[in-house]
């Protein structure tokens, strides 16, 4: 499977305790584990099955994935922000490896 | 005038009772009840291989008045479960949107846990077609 | 008809037609599902346009003597003519093709002089570039630039999408008006995509318009040429924009729209603040709005048959009472507008030899508008089955297409009217009986299912070299039985396979010769054409 690269999209500045649309996207195929290959033979499951959003070490928003969703998991959620800091964005794979990215955001 | 391929082959299909079993699992066994969450999805899917699901739970995200997750299910796949979201004071608002897979014509279904232990639940019919033809 | 041509145009005027009575302050016009149509036409209204649920017998599911009756018009009349099937041959012959954008171009130059320029605002509701030869030879450039000259305020689309993103982007953007879409969004990142609304200010007074592309257009039409556009209703999203005008001083609300009428009325009966609804897509003709909830839902019909005329009276910041009226383009009647005829020959010059090219001849009546079977697609379908070898052929339930009456030569312009289109391919496949009655149960559940929100607004499919009946009030899935093999008399039977020929799939990469060449090849061979009624579809409603 080709490298996974994850894709934030999360507003460069807030003023304190405002609440901002954050968005994010991961390429993926999610293979469901239901699918068949040409030989008939089953193909195993390997998605995604958990994606995390913390703000300066505190949980924000997470997610655990079943093979239903889309291949390149996306996900629309708020965050209230009362300080400058740093959003950390984690997506584990089904094979144990883990996507992260970082955003800074400025609170004036 | 159709896409005459494109409907995925799937093994037998879960029934309507898998979901209903899952909710109950989320819930604790509590009925829930309808309001407060409002799930949001296209009539009729333009992909069933990825198909927009919004929720949003009224609630004010702060003090005991908290949203803790949303159960995502999709009650005619082969497998009804899809996400399960988590939310915590910091999510500023109990909203969120991903992108699932449908099978088939089938009920979407959400099903959101308060704080406080209640549970409410919204319900949408989302088509899937075969497409083509039109005015 | 009972009286002659002449006289009946004598009895007609221009200024039956076009003396306005003062009223209000600001003018909307509408006209919407032009298909291209530059020229004056014939165009049959249907003889079935069924309604389920609660809109049952409502308008606009009402044809023929019972439009007449329902909204007092005198049979054989010119709105008779116009607005219904009635009679058509002789009422064709009688009063003569409707449209022509010439015309069209002297009664919107008329309603800018009676209203004053200031206050009137020209919006279309899309389904305009595409539908003629010419417009696929210049993909849409002769219609932008025919339209161009009305000078439109705004417009959104459906069929414009099937020229895909790219040409789409490059037409947009040439614009001398805003192409209006609140309902379309970046497939990737849940973006808007296109101008959500516009306020124009009006005689003093602010009109905010709302564009609404067709929802199902990714569904309709081949998604792969619009990747990364997303449609939908997005009921959600017209609550938000029309919340938005208001707070930004809207004393109007206009939603321009293609949702399809419906549709529309439903939402209208959902979604406050909406004064207005310019509907299309589902191309009715309307001689009055429907009032939903207060909001004015106006059909203005399609193929520049009619022009919709809404006086509005704005005072105090809100609509006190308005003036309606459909304006229906007698070509024999209305004088063209010599600079707009002028402006239409130069966009046709490089095509008109091919464009009056005679491919056939027609002793039969040639329509396709209605829910089920039309003669013009019969005629298409019989070519498919015997120019591509097949059991059954399929043809799409488009309402697109004009009419030919009898005695008329059928002309390469003619034939492109049903078919011009991007994505052509007549393909033949291999289909087993359960495939096609899924195939077709699908598709009459985009037609009947009885929440408007999910229906597409197309016809039936059109079915050669098979018969069936359809339940239309029926749940999905079980509206279909009866399902014959007209060559043999046989049941269909689920498990075996057929030989399937049909045109306009949505599927990427469909192989197979362009549905025009398909007819025209047949014509060839039969070059007089005489279709009979069809009395293969069984209808139960
Ligand atoms: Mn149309
Ligand atoms: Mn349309």
């Amino acid at each position: 499977m080709a490298k996974s690269k994850p894709r934030v999209k999360v507003p460069k500045s807030a003023s304190a305790g405002e609440v901002i649309t954050i968005k994010t996207l991961i390429s993926h195929e999610m293979e469901s584990g239901q699918r068949k290959d040409k030989e008939g033979k089953p193909i195993p499951r390997q998605i995604i099955n958990k994606f995390t959003c913390e703000f300066n070490g505190q949980p924000v928003f997470s997610c655990d994935l079943d093979p239903a969703v889309s291949a390149n998991p996306y996900f629309e959620f708020n965050a209230k922000v009362n300080e400058s800091g740093t959003f950390k964005f984690t997506w584990v794979d089904d094979d144990g490896s883990v996507y992260e990215t970082e955003n800074e955001i400025t609170v004036k | 005038a159709f896409a005459v391929t494109g409907f995925r082959a799937l093994p037998a299909m879960a029934s309507a009772e898998d979901a209903d079993k899952m909710v109950m699992d989320f819930t604790g066994g509590k009925a829930p009840e309808s309001g407060k969450i409002m799930l949001n999805t296209p009539e009729i899917a333009e992909n069933g291989n990825t198909v927009p699901v919004s929720v949003e739970v009224e609630s004010a995200m702060e003090g005991d008045d908290l949203v803790d997750s949303v159960l995502i299910l999709a009650d005619g796949n082969p497998n009804p479960a899809v996400a399960t979201f988590h939310f915590t004071a910091m999510s500023g608002s109990a909203a969120a949107t991903t992108r699932i897979r449908l099978a088939k014509t089938q009920n979407v279904i959400a099903v959101a846990k308060m704080k406080d232990g209640s549970v409410y639940m919204d319900k949408k019919q989302v088509k899937v077609t075969i497409g083509g033809c039109g005015g | 008809g009972n009286w002659s041509r002449a006289a009946a145009q004598q009895a007609l005027t221009e200024e039956d037609l076009l003396a306005t009575k003062d009223f209000g302050n600001v003018t909307l016009v509408h006209i919407t599902d032009i298909h291209a149509q530059m020229k004056p036409l014939y165009f049959r209204e249907p003889s079935i346009n069924l309604g389920v649920g609660e809109v049952k017998g409502k308008p606009p599911h009402v044809t023929g003597a019972d439009f007449l009756k329902l909204y007092n018009i005198e049979p054989g009349s010119p709105h008779a003519y116009a607005l219904t099937s009635e009679d058509f041959v002789a009422l064709a012959n009688t009063y003569g093709k409707m449209g022509g954008l010439d015309r069209v171009s002297t009664v919107i130059k008329r309603i800018r002089a009676d209203r004053g320029d200031d206050n009137v605002l020209l919006l279309d509701g899309g389904d305009t570039w595409q539908g003629s030869y010419t417009a696929q030879q210049t993909a849409g450039q002769d219609m932008v630039e025919v339209m161009n000259a009305l000078q439109p305020d705004a417009m959104t689309g459906h069929w414009e999408f099937t020229y895909g993103a790219d040409r789409v982007k490059e037409l947009v953007e040439s614009l001398p008006f805003s192409f209006l879409g609140g309902n379309i969004y970046d497939a990737e990142w849940n973006e808007p995509a296109f101008e959500a609304w516009k306020m124009y200010d009006k005689g003093g007074v602010k009109v905010a318009v709302i564009g609404q592309a067709f929802p199902y257009t990714p569904i309709a039409n081949p998604r792969w040429m619009f990747p990364n556009w997303s449609f939908g209703i997005r009921e959600e999203d017209v609550v938000k924009n029309v919340e938005e005008a208001r707070s930004e001083g809207a004393d109007v609300v206009v939603l321009l729209s293609h949702n399809g009428f419906d549709v529309d009325r439903k939402l209208a009966s959902r979604v406050q603040g909406i004064d207005v609804i310019l509907t299309g897509h589902t191309h009715d003709a309307l001689p009055e709005p429907v009032i939903v909830d207060g909001t004015l839902v106006i059909a203005s019909g399609s193929n520049a048959k009619f022009v919709s005329q809404v006086d509005l009276d704005v005072r105090d910041g809100k609509v006190q009472g308005y003036q309606y009226r459909l304006i229906p383009i007698f070509s024999d009647v209305i004088t063209p507008d010599a600079e707009m005829t002028a402006l239409i020959d130069k966009v046709r010059a490089p095509y008109e030899k091919e464009l009056g090219r005679v491919i056939g001849h027609t002793s039969s009546l040639l329509y396709r508008r209605g829910n089920f079977n039309g003669t013009f697609d019969d005629l298409f379908c019989q070519a498919l089955l015997e120019e591509r070898e097949a059991d059954i052929s399929l043809s799409p339930g488009f309402r697109w297409g004009t009419s030919l009456v009898p005695g008329q030569d059928i002309t390469v312009e003619d034939l492109h009217n049903a078919c011009a289109m991007t994505y052509p391919s007549a393909y033949r496949s291999m289909m087993s009986g359960k495939m096609l009655k899924d195939i077709i149960e699908d598709v009459a559940d985009n037609l009947f299912n009885t929440d408007p929100y999910y229906q597409q607004g197309g016809d039936m499919v059109r079915i050669g070299g098979m018969g069936y009946t359809i339940d239309v009030n029926a749940a999905m899935g079980s509206r279909i039985s009866g399902m014959t093999l007209l060559k043999t008399g046989e049941a269909i039977d689920p498990a075996r396979e057929y030989a399937v020929a049909g045109w306009a799939s949505v599927n990427e990469a469909t192989e197979g010769p362009a549905i025009w060449d398909v007819v025209e090849g047949y014509l060839a061979k039969h070059p007089e054409v005489a279709i009979e009624e069809n009395r293969s579809v069984v209808v139960k409603a």
